[in-house]
Formats: structure tokens, sequence, C-alpha cells
């Protein structure tokens, strides 16, 4: 009995030339879906991050309404106008006189999940933030995502002093101007914030205040 | 026709893939803090299961059985694929709330236990039936458990608030806790109407 199914079995076996000859067709088919779709869908990707990210420059920085992009780049910053972006890259921007009004400086670091991307305005004669946007996230809906929808803790960002450094205090305890309230129930996300502004003025600060 | 009916209802109630079958549970408790991520969720899935199921069904005949795993895998990754870079087109803001867990449908092992108990034996038409019918299911369970834990943990629906500013917000509902919580009072719910429904015919 046993061995009449082994036996059958092993006529019906296909030769390993047809299972990979399988394989390989379902895999080239679904490697030719899978760039299809990503050609079809990259311009638009690309076209809604661009718009986020502009929008955000406009809405960090109030009173500007031309931008230019920067690296920085030996010692000083340059002007560049490709797409490309990495960490040394920033925007300035210039209001109607085509005065400097102040840089938005895109950041990251670890929030409670996942990397927290913010934008944020500064103003380096003032050694003021103005204004916080977050890009990117993927806090806990509801308590940490109210890093970018609770009203309250946006608007420590509006004026917000770097020197000596930003520090975290809790909800309704803000006192001096480089102080931001926490958001309750959200200790993690915000301090995270927190971090990241003042990981990347240690970057910054000293850059801009040469550039001045 | 009517077997084809019969394919696409028990998916939605008698074999329901949440609140019976308890499968893809991942999706279920990772993405339902609101109700318009649980609609996405189960939009995206049901892309998923009804493209892989009519693409398994069309050649099973082709697939030898020894690579049938592999081949499922390959078609359901690729509709996969597909959807993300959809919906990430379509609509970013709810693509960027998802998260990891679009990718993860991949390995919702709901999808996969369709293909080979369902689609790889029956026609095209059967198989359409039977995932339109499962995914709608599934759609259904993640829906409840959104809008449930939307209200409670949020006081609100879809984003629109519902009881006004006075309301105190039952954050644990939000958080993976209370994911476990709810659902294990809906199954809970589900079963003692199975089983009332079975003593009912016992004695009627």
């Amino acid at each position: 009995m046993r061995t009449d199914k082994l036996d059958k079995k092993q006529d019906n076996e296909p030769s390993p030339f047809k299972l990979i000859l399988t394989l390989g067709i379902a895999g080239l088919i679904s490697g030719i879906a899978i760039i299809s779709i990503y050609e079809v869908t990259l311009p638009t990707i690309t076209a809604y991050k661009a718009k986020v990210l502009r929008e955000a420059v406009f809405k960090v920085l109030p009173g500007v309404i031309r931008i230019q992009k920067f690296q920085y780049a030996d010692g000083h910053l340059q002007e560049n106008n490709s797409d490309q972006n990495n960490d040394q890259s920033l925007y300035a921007g210039y209001n109607v006189d085509d005065a400097l009004v102040g840089y938005a400086i895109p950041a990251d670091g670890p929030g409670f999940q996942d990397t927290i991307g913010i934008l944020y305005g500064y103003k380096p004669d003032l050694q003021l933030i103005v204004g916080m946007e977050v890009l990117e996230s993927r806090e806990t809906p509801g308590l940490g995502d109210k890093i970018f929808k609770d009203a309250d803790f946006q608007e420590n960002f509006k004026a917000l002093a770097i020197y000596p450094r930003i520090t975290m205090v809790k909800k309704g305890k803000k006192s001096s101007p480089n102080e931001v309230d926490a958001i309750s129930g959200a200790t993690i996300s915000s301090k995270a914030v927190v971090k990241i502004l003042n990981k990347s003025q240690e970057k910054w600060f000293e850059r801009l205040r040469k550039s001045e | 026709m009517a077997n084809a009916y019969d394919e696409f209802i028990k998916g939605i109630w008698k074999e329901n893939p949440v609140f019976v079958q308890v499968l893809g549970m991942c999706p279920m408790l990772a993405v339902t803090n609101s109700a318009i991520n649980a609609i996405a969720m189960g939009v995206a899935t049901f892309f998923v299961l009804l493209g892989s199921s009519i693409l398994v069904s069309l050649f099973k005949n082709l697939i030898p059985k020894q690579v049938r795993i592999s081949s499922y895998i390959i078609i359901i990754a690729t509709f996969v694929t597909v959807a993300d870079y959809t919906l990430l087109a379509l609509i970013p803001e709810v693509h960027k709330e998802l998260g990891a867990f679009v990718p993860l449908i991949v390995v919702n092992c709901m999808i996969l236990g369709r293909q080979e108990a369902f689609a790889s034996k029956n026609s095209v038409g059967l198989a359409a039936a039977d995932a339109v019918g499962t995914a709608i299911g599934f759609l259904f369970a993640l829906f409840i458990l959104g809008s449930v834990r939307e209200i409670l943990g949020n006081g609100s629906l879809f984003g629109i608030s519902l009881f006004g500013p006075h309301f105190e917000p039952w954050v644990v509902m939000l958080l993976p806790p209370g994911g476990f919580i709810m659902l294990g009072l809906i199954l809970l719910f589900f079963n003692w109407l199975t089983e009332k429904k079975e003593s009912l015919i016992k004695n009627g």
C-alpha cells in the first residue's frame, strides 16, 4: 500500500526544470508588474512629497514669499537647485523685500515607534524657533500623533528660544521662552521632538551664526 | 449561481475570517484605532485577495503542486506591492497612518489560506465569489473594531467629534491593550450568539 503510493507519487513528480521554469516565469511577471506600478506612481509620489515640503517651509517661516535651497559644504552654505536632499540641506526664506527671514531646517530622530522627521523655522538673528511641522511620523494615533495634531503643543514652537537649550516641562508649567509644554499622555513623543531640535541646533547653530 | 452566492455569503457571516476563523489578527489589532484606517486596510486586503484568488484559480492547472505555495506568495506579494504604491500615490495621508501594515498584508494567513483551501480547487467564478465574501467579512470586522475603538478612545467617528469638548477619551482603547480587550469582547459576543442559536435549534 505504502510503496504503491510512493511509486505513484514519483511518477507524477515533475522535472526540476519545470519547477524552476514556473517560479522563474512567475517572478519575471511579478517583477514587470512591480516595476510598472513603481514607474506609474513615482511622479505622483515625488510631487506629493515636494509639495508637502514646500508647504511646510512656508508654514514654519511666517511672512516668507520666496525660498531657496542651500547645501552646507566646505564650511559654508552653497545654493543647491537639484532635487537631491541630504542631511546637510536647508531652505532659506525671503520676505517681500527679498530680505532673509530665516531658515527652514529639516531634522529627524527616533520617536516612540519610528523615525520622526520634522521641519522647523529658525531665525538666527533672534536665536528663535518660529514654527515646527512634522513631516514624517508613525507615532501612536490618538496619543503620540498629537505632536502634529495638538494645537497647544504646536503653539510652543511659535517663539521658542534655543538658548541655552530647549527643555521640556509638564503641561502648563512653561515659564521661560526656552521651555516646551509636554503633551500629557505622549511624553516620549514630546521629548523626542525636543531632542531632535536640540541635536539639530548643535549642528546648525555655529554654522548659521558664521554665515550671518 | 446559487452556489456562487453561498460561497459569497459564508465569508461574511458563517465563516467570517475574524470572528469565526480568527485569522488575520495582526492587521486586525494594529490598524483598527480609527474607522478610516480600518476601512483603508480592509479595501487594500479586498483588492489583494480578489486579485490573487482570480489569478490562482486561472493558473491552478499550470502550477506544479510542489511549488504552489511559493507561486501563491509571488502572486500575493505582487498585488500587495501594487496596492501599497497605489495607496501612497492616491491617499498619502492614509498610507502614512497605515505605515508598515500594508506590506504586511503579504503574510496575512487569511489570504494564503483562501488560495490553498479554495481558489486552487475551484473555478474562477467561485473563487472570486469566495474572495469577495471573505474580504467583505474582513472589512466588516475591521470596521466594527475600528469604529468602536475610535468612538471610545477618541470620542469621534471618521474624525468627526461626537460628544463635544467635555468627553474624556478612554485612551487605552487606542493602544494595543484596548485592541485585545475589544476584540475579546466581540469574539465573546459572537460565540454567545452562535451558542444561543444552536441551543434554539436543539430545543426547537
